[in-house]
């Protein structure tokens, strides 16, 4: 059960401008957990996650990414990358090649697969997203909603330990926004997603980390981290108008943790 | 809420950069689009080094070039008006050979009272057909061929894979950096900005300058992506035979190369 499969040890880190981003992050997920990654504009998320594949390298601490450190060594980078796959904010900076099977098939190719295996790794990452159909398009001849989706079998497809997603709802009409969520319902995976939609981390993510100030200044349930409004505040997280966490985490029936708070 | 009629206006559809790339190619069955797209592109190649090498005294051998060439635009069905429309990325070339006649050197001829040199005319006649000849093989090949298989070709015929990587960016985000262009273009438009003169040359080289250093920091993320998905430096491009039916294309070349030393003997 106790399967660590990130482990971040009082990690800093400072720019070459001597700007620090992070003063000392801890935090470790296990196997198939769901966490949403939390926090003001100017946290340290974007340097953290960063840090989880090697293109930061640790000013002091550690990461271990299921058992293997993160250091410069350009083999160990390789194999880094590939158990952490991170679907980046702007679809366009991911999607590269010129047909949307070329780009998914881009990965498996430098693993050094046959041809028939990438084909079908292929085939199954399209489909977890729902973009089979579109596999001889163009990326740019997609909505946004496609891209990002494309995006996401790109990383799919190197069958990663975690998969990081870097604000996985901006920019997204709220059908888009709604599909891209019952995707990542479905996959079997762990999944540490960056956001300011905080009824999508409720949605997605029994656990809530909130990073201020380069630290992490909370861990727990998403529920207990949204509803405590003190907390909120003082790391400048505000709910939209209108949202109940409570009320929202009522009615979704996946929710099996912690039923006796709503009596 | 009532219903209300659609009202349809009508566009003068025209191509401009906006799937530059992508937008060049012409969709329609004929022998020339089926061809292997190496074949076509080695064909027009070849063909082009036959007509540089042609003397530009040899003004029929032009002719029958030019009667070669349109054979294959009708054989590829291509619409004639809109391919001739394409033809305006010629003009540079046009302008140049026309300025010849008014510099070269003597003997000189009299044309409507101008004094021109007989040596600028014959090299600008042969810079224009020769151009002419070029632009329009080219824009044969790009209107039946997807730009993806032009790469594939570019790979077929042995070009450097870094060379063809940075081609293959090329066609993948130059609608991407237009649409950022075009964005900044709305951004400086709504605050009042019209480019007008010199004056605002300045705005308009800073906005060069943004849009540089943005395209070179998404080069960097892209760099980032290919990296985690273990990019080593390599890009694979398809590698299809030829088959029979594709040596057909050579036809173009040989029958110019015929011709050509037809002309001379």
């Amino acid at each position: 059960m106790n399967d660590v499969v990130l482990s971040v040890k009082e990690l800093a880190f400072a720019y070459p401008d001597g700007h620090q981003a992070l003063y000392g992050v801890d935090m470790s997920l296990t196997r198939g957990e769901r966490v949403a990654l939390l926090g003001p504009n100017g946290a340290g998320k974007t340097t953290l996650v960063m840090h989880l594949n090697g293109i930061l390298q640790a000013g002091h601490g550690e990461v271990v990414v299921a058992g293997l450190k993160v250091n410069a060594n350009k083999e160990t980078l390789k194999e880094i990358r590939r158990r952490v796959g991170i679907v980046f904010q702007d679809p366009d900076d991911q999607l590269f090649m010129p047909t949307v099977f070329e780009d998914v098939a881009f990965g498996p190719k430098n693993l050094g697969l046959t041809d028939s295996e990438i084909e079908s790794l292929v085939q199954k990452a399209l489909t977890e997203v729902g973009m089979l159909e579109f596999k001889d398009r163009a990326p740019h001849h997609l909505s946004f909603g496609q891209r990002r989706r494309v995006a996401l079998a790109t990383v799919l497809v190197m069958q990663p330990e975690i998969l990081i997603l870097d604000e996985p709802s901006s920019n997204l009409d709220p059908a888009s926004r709604r599909e891209l969520s019952e995707i990542l319902q479905k996959l079997d995976i762990t999944l540490l997603m960056v956001t300011h939609d905080l009824p999508y981390a409720l949605e997605l993510c029994e656990r809530s980390v909130i990073l201020s100030g380069g630290v992490i200044a909370a861990d727990g349930k998403t529920l207990d981290v949204l509803t405590d409004d003190a907390l909120m505040k003082k790391h400048r997280l505000e709910l939209p108008f209108g949202f109940d966490p409570r009320h929202s985490a009522k009615s979704m029936k996946q929710l099996v943790f912690d039923d006796s708070k709503f009596d | 809420m009532g219903t209300q009629t659609a009202i349809e206006v009508k566009v003068d559809v025209h191509e401009h950069g906006h799937k530059l790339g992508d937008h060049l190619y012409i969709h329609k069955h004929s022998r020339i689009h089926d061809l292997h797209p190496a074949s076509k592109l080695l064909a027009v190649l070849l063909f082009i080094i036959v007509v540089v090498l042609t003397p530009n005294t040899e003004y029929w051998t032009f002719g029958i070039y030019l009667s070669l060439v349109l054979s294959v635009l009708v054989i590829s069905k291509l619409p004639v008006k809109r391919m001739a429309k394409r033809m305006v990325v010629e003009v540079p070339f046009v302008i140049f050979a026309l300025m010849l006649p008014l510099f070269g050197r003597e003997p000189d001829v009299e044309v409507f009272g101008l004094s021109l040199s007989e040596a600028g005319l014959i090299a600008g006649f042969g810079i224009l057909a020769k151009a002419t000849l070029g632009v329009m093989a080219s824009m044969i090949l790009a209107a039946t061929t997807p730009a993806r298989d032009i790469l594939n070709a570019l790979a077929f015929v042995k070009l450097p894979n870094t060379l063809i990587q940075i081609a293959s960016f090329m066609v993948r985000y130059s609608a991407v950096v237009l649409d950022e262009l075009q964005r900044m273009k709305v951004a400086r438009e709504s605050r009042g900005f019209s480019a007008r003169g010199i004056q605002h040359w300045r705005i308009l080289a800073q906005s060069a300058g943004a849009l540089f250093i943005r395209s070179y920091e998404r080069g960097e993320r892209v760099h980032l992506a290919m990296l985690s998905r273990g990019y080593r430096g390599t890009m694979d491009f398809g590698n299809e035979r030829l088959e029979k039916k594709d040596y057909v294309a050579f036809l173009l070349p040989i029958l110019a190369l015929i011709i050509l030393i037809g002309s001379l003997v």
